[in-house]
């Protein structure tokens, strides 16, 4: 831009003017930690909004393809026989999943909903791992069928599958969920069959003695975002010695051992004072507690159970950005900066337990202030982040929150707009729309007026 | 509006009030408006300048000078006692 | 020519709970060995340390820990294009993990450290105290991790009243009977989350030991100390050196059995079973640390050697009867150090 007379017009920055105080880090102590974030794997981010609109999804295929590769390095070269099954629930985009098939993971699902997706996605029956509590009649029965691997949640599942199998006339594949104290709390003591009490042991015996269900695996997911690789040395010790005890009571060996998923990502938790970034166990940490524990446990014949690993958020976290516009400046009443912005808590569910990393996406200087972000709801529980340091903004600047590729776009709400694109880059630097924003018709299209409210008069 | 005559306002950015013992560090955006109304400037001189020489929009700068003239006012760096003259 | 290291000392903030900077400076200063010009790294801008002249040649704002170990890590890339650092000491608790895992990128750029070992570190955790003690054989008060306030009725079995409510972080208070164990439970949870730690309460006489491990195994230095007087931070501002085998004993097989690197403080507490228990491993060197010099074991000095790759022996005794007292100070500082400070990052 230029004035009539030629001279280039400055960037134009709003006047800030903050008190020094002791105690308060001077522009210095924030400084470094922030640099802008203009481009997304050689793609820069306001061609991006410009082309696809704000607020918009990210996905960098570059990043779950090496995410991938690290995570399974990390287990296949501590452990012979390695299984990642992609959680569905994480992220169910089937570009996604695609991805994640393409690097060989099968496919794990909770719900009707998701076991179709995956067959949808060409995911053979036997490669499909059904979880949850909630699976119907119907939802079992195509899921014999299939051959898939029934991970039994309770004890009226587990009689549902004996009369189905025995209607079916066929055996099905099945192992069972057990939930234990592995030093953590909370305990995800609510899904499957305790260890402790007994609980486990009594499903073991009911499945051997009836002989209708094969059993192949047993399975654990201790919690999410865990962050104590000793948590998955009990976990994995305390599965080991239920094969073990199948092995000496019932002459069995289980196929599998599912450890489940819980990696914490790279995020970093509210009230965490260390970003996650430096603090939270990598792959390499939970890889080497899950796998010394198997490899030192006495299985009969050292024969080795498969490792299955339902890893979600840890592998699509980093993948995922979320693009958006600043709408607003303001002050509180308190004069607290508070900037408005074009991304909610519907669209990012994930603030709720995060402080997601935050960059502008043009150059700043190293004025900063204290910030509010605030989403467009209206709703007080609308708040990105309660409190960043941050450059300042303008109207119309742009913005990335960083990690935001598990859950969000499985969780995220439609709530007064409509939702944005989701955007795929590929290894080239190509962008694909993988997911279309929504219509009034999205939703409308579902909507049925009854013939008595289709007119009025105002 | 009147910036108090002793307040100093150094080429870092760093504005010391002696008489509340309080310093401030200011952006240059924000140097230059302090500079601005020091040489009794109108606010619409001020205005037209940013204009001329930055890359914003007349309602942009009206809103975020209002802003900081009110911080200005909060921190006593302004005068107030000749409000009226403004 | 004794050889003239450059060397960054964090914990400037010589206040009434007061960090380790300044007294490691002056013990640096007064090494035999080398001589020494002094950076120091502050996080805030009224830590006293910047403005002793004497005692500091040039500060340097750091970002705090929170900020991630890019941003440190940038910010002494930068202090090092200006001032070829040989060293950095430290010393404080929050942010010593990032110096810890950034140890081998420092040293890529010359820049020495001697630090605990990540597991070394994180072993020694509060809540990790108990399998600590249990793994290598060291006393520590029996203590038990709550994660509901249920469990308390439970350890009543196996604590007698009174016990210790501790915070996963900081507070701690001591409970007499139900009731209060119950308010602290909810008190402290409230303020720093859960778990909650309660600890057998152990009555008895409070000793301090600074020293330093070699990492091989081999004490360097061990001053035993005892508090005289404790401020109501319970900051000792006044204590003597006490020449005990048994608090060395204890402390060689500290460093014996985890191969300790770098200088640690144990808090001790003697029982009315006159058993010797660890109450608590600081995993740095402590405030009171210029006591050490005082009774010929420079610790800081040691550890300058330890971490330049010097062999250093043993310091095989101290000198008994020696006390510390502290004292405060009121220095004059013009108004525009605190600019220059606050605004260049520098001074
Ligand atoms: C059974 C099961 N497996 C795997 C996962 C994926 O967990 P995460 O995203 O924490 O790795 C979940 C998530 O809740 C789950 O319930």
């Amino acid at each position: 831009m230029s004035t009539s007379d030629g001279i280039e017009k400055k960037r134009y920055e709003r006047p800030v003017i903050r008190k020094l105080e002791g105690g308060v880090p001077g522009k210095f102590g924030a400084r470094a930690a922030m640099t802008p974030l203009t481009h997304i794997d050689g793609l820069s981010v306001s061609g991006l909004i410009e082309q696809f609109g704000s607020p918009l999804f990210v996905i960098s295929e570059r990043s779950i393809r090496s995410t991938f590769r690290k995570a399974q390095a990390a287990f296949t070269t501590r452990y012979p026989r390695v299984q990642f099954a992609w959680s569905y629930k994480t992220n169910y985009l089937d570009a996604v999943c695609k991805i994640y098939h393409q690097e060989g993971s099968w496919a794990e699902v909770v719900s009707g909903f998701e076991y179709e997706k995956a067959l949808r996605n060409g995911v053979p029956g036997k490669k499909i791992i059904f979880n949850g509590p909630d699976k119907t009649m119907d939802d079992l029965s195509l899921a014999i069928r299939n051959d898939s691997l029934i991970h039994i949640d309770h004890l009226d599942e587990l009689y549902m599958l004996g009369g189905l199998a025995e209607n079916l006339g066929i055996r099905p594949k099945v192992a069972i969920r057990v939930n234990m104290d592995t030093g953590v709390y909370p305990m995800w003591d609510r899904f499957g069959f305790n260890y402790e009490n007994g609980q486990a042991w009594d499903a073991l015996n009911k499945i051997m003695r009836s002989g209708k269900l094969e059993l192949v695996g047993l399975h654990t997911h201790i919690g999410t975002f865990m962050l104590s690789p000793s948590a998955y040395a009990m976990a994995a010790y305390k599965l080991a010695d239920l094969a073990i005890g199948l092995q000496q009571r019932y002459n069995h060996t289980v196929k599998y051992i599912d450890m489940g998923g819980g990696f914490a990502s790279r995020n970093t938790l509210k009230g965490s004072y260390l970003p996650g970034q430096d603090v939270n166990p990598g792959f390499d940490d939970f890889a080497e507690a899950i796998t010394s524990t198997l490899l030192n446990a006495s299985f009969v014949n050292n024969e080795l159970p498969l490792l299955i690993l339902e890893t979600g958020r840890a592998l699509v976290d980093e993948a995922g950005y979320l693009l958006g516009t600043v709408i607003a400046n303001k002050r509180t009443s308190q004069g607290k900066r508070t900037t408005i912005i074009d991304i909610g808590v519907n669209l990012l569910f994930t603030a709720f337990w995060y402080d997601h990393k935050i960059s502008p996406a043009q150059s700043f200087t190293e004025y900063t202030e204290e910030t509010t972000l605030y989403g467009p709801l209206c709703m007080n529980i609308d708040v990105i982040r309660d409190s960043a340091n941050l450059p300042l903004l303008n109207k119309g600047d742009h913005l990335v929150i960083h990690h935001t590729g598990a859950y969000n776009l499985t969780q995220w709400m439609q709530f007064i707009t409509l939702r944005p694109k989701v955007v795929l880059i590929d290894q080239e630097g190509k962008p694909h729309v993988i997911r279309d924003n929504e219509h009034m018709e999205t939703l409308t299209g579902l909507e049925h007026t009854p013939a008595h409210l289709t007119s009025f008069e105002l | 509006m009147k910036i108090k005559s002793n307040i100093a306002i150094s080429d870092s950015g760093l504005l010391f009030n002696p008489g509340s013992g309080e310093s401030y560090s200011v952006n240059p955006t924000g140097a230059e408006i302090i500079r601005m109304i020091r040489e009794n400037k109108t606010d619409h001189e001020i205005r037209d300048y940013f204009l001329a020489h930055y890359q914003t929009d007349t309602s942009t700068f009206e809103k975020d000078f209002h802003d900081f003239v009110q911080l200005l006012k909060q921190q006593l760096i302004l005068d107030l006692s000749d409000e009226s003259t403004t | 020519m004794k050889a003239r290291l450059n060397i960054a000392v964090t914990g400037l903030n010589a206040i009434d709970s007061p960090g380790p900077g300044v007294p490691v400076i002056r013990c640096l200063r007064e090494a035999a060995s080398f001589e020494c010009r002094i950076t120091g790294l502050s996080y805030e801008t009224l830590e006293p340390g910047i403005y002793m002249h004497e005692l500091v040649d040039k500060t340097y704002q750091i970002p705090y820990p929170s900020a991630g170990t890019e941003a440190l890590y940038e910010r002494l890339a930068y202090i090092q294009s200006r001032e070829q650092l040989d060293l950095v000491i430290p010393n404080f608790d929050a942010e010593l993990f990032s110096f810890i895992l950034l140890e081998k990128r420092l040293l890529e750029m010359g820049i020495h450290s001697f630090l605990p070992t990540r597991e070394q570190f994180e072993a020694r955790h509060k809540f990790n105290l108990a399998d600590f003690g249990e793994t290598h054989g060291l006393l520590v008060p029996e203590s038990k991790t709550l994660f509901h306030a249920g469990e308390l009725i439970e350890a009543e079995e196996t604590f007698d009243f009174p016990f210790v409510v501790k915070g996963k972080f900081y507070d701690a208070g001591i409970a007499y009977n139900r009731e209060q164990a119950l308010t602290y439970f909810n008190k402290i949870s409230g303020k720093w989350g859960l778990p909650i730690i309660i600890q057998k309460y152990i009555k008895g006489t409070e000793f301090n030991v600074a020293g330093l491990g070699d990492g091989k195994g081999n004490r360097i230095a061990a001053v035993p100390m005892r508090k005289q007087y404790i401020t109501d931070k319970g900051k000792a501002w006044g204590g003597i050196v006490v020449e005990d085998e048994r608090l060395l004993d204890l402390t060689d097989r500290f460093i014996g059995e985890t191969k300790w690197r770098g200088a640690f403080e144990l808090e001790l507490m003697q029982g009315e079973d006159q058993e010797l228990y660890i109450m608590e491993i600081n995993p740095r060197i402590p405030a009171w640390i210029y006591l050490t010099a005082g009774v010929g074991q420079n610790i800081p000095e040691a550890l300058t050697r330890l971490a330049m790759g010097e062999s250093v022996k043993p310091f095989p005794t101290y000198t008994g009867g020696k006390m510390f007292i502290r004292y405060s100070w009121d220095m004059i500082v013009d108004h525009s150090e605190f600019q220059e400070i606050s605004i260049r990052g520098e001074l």
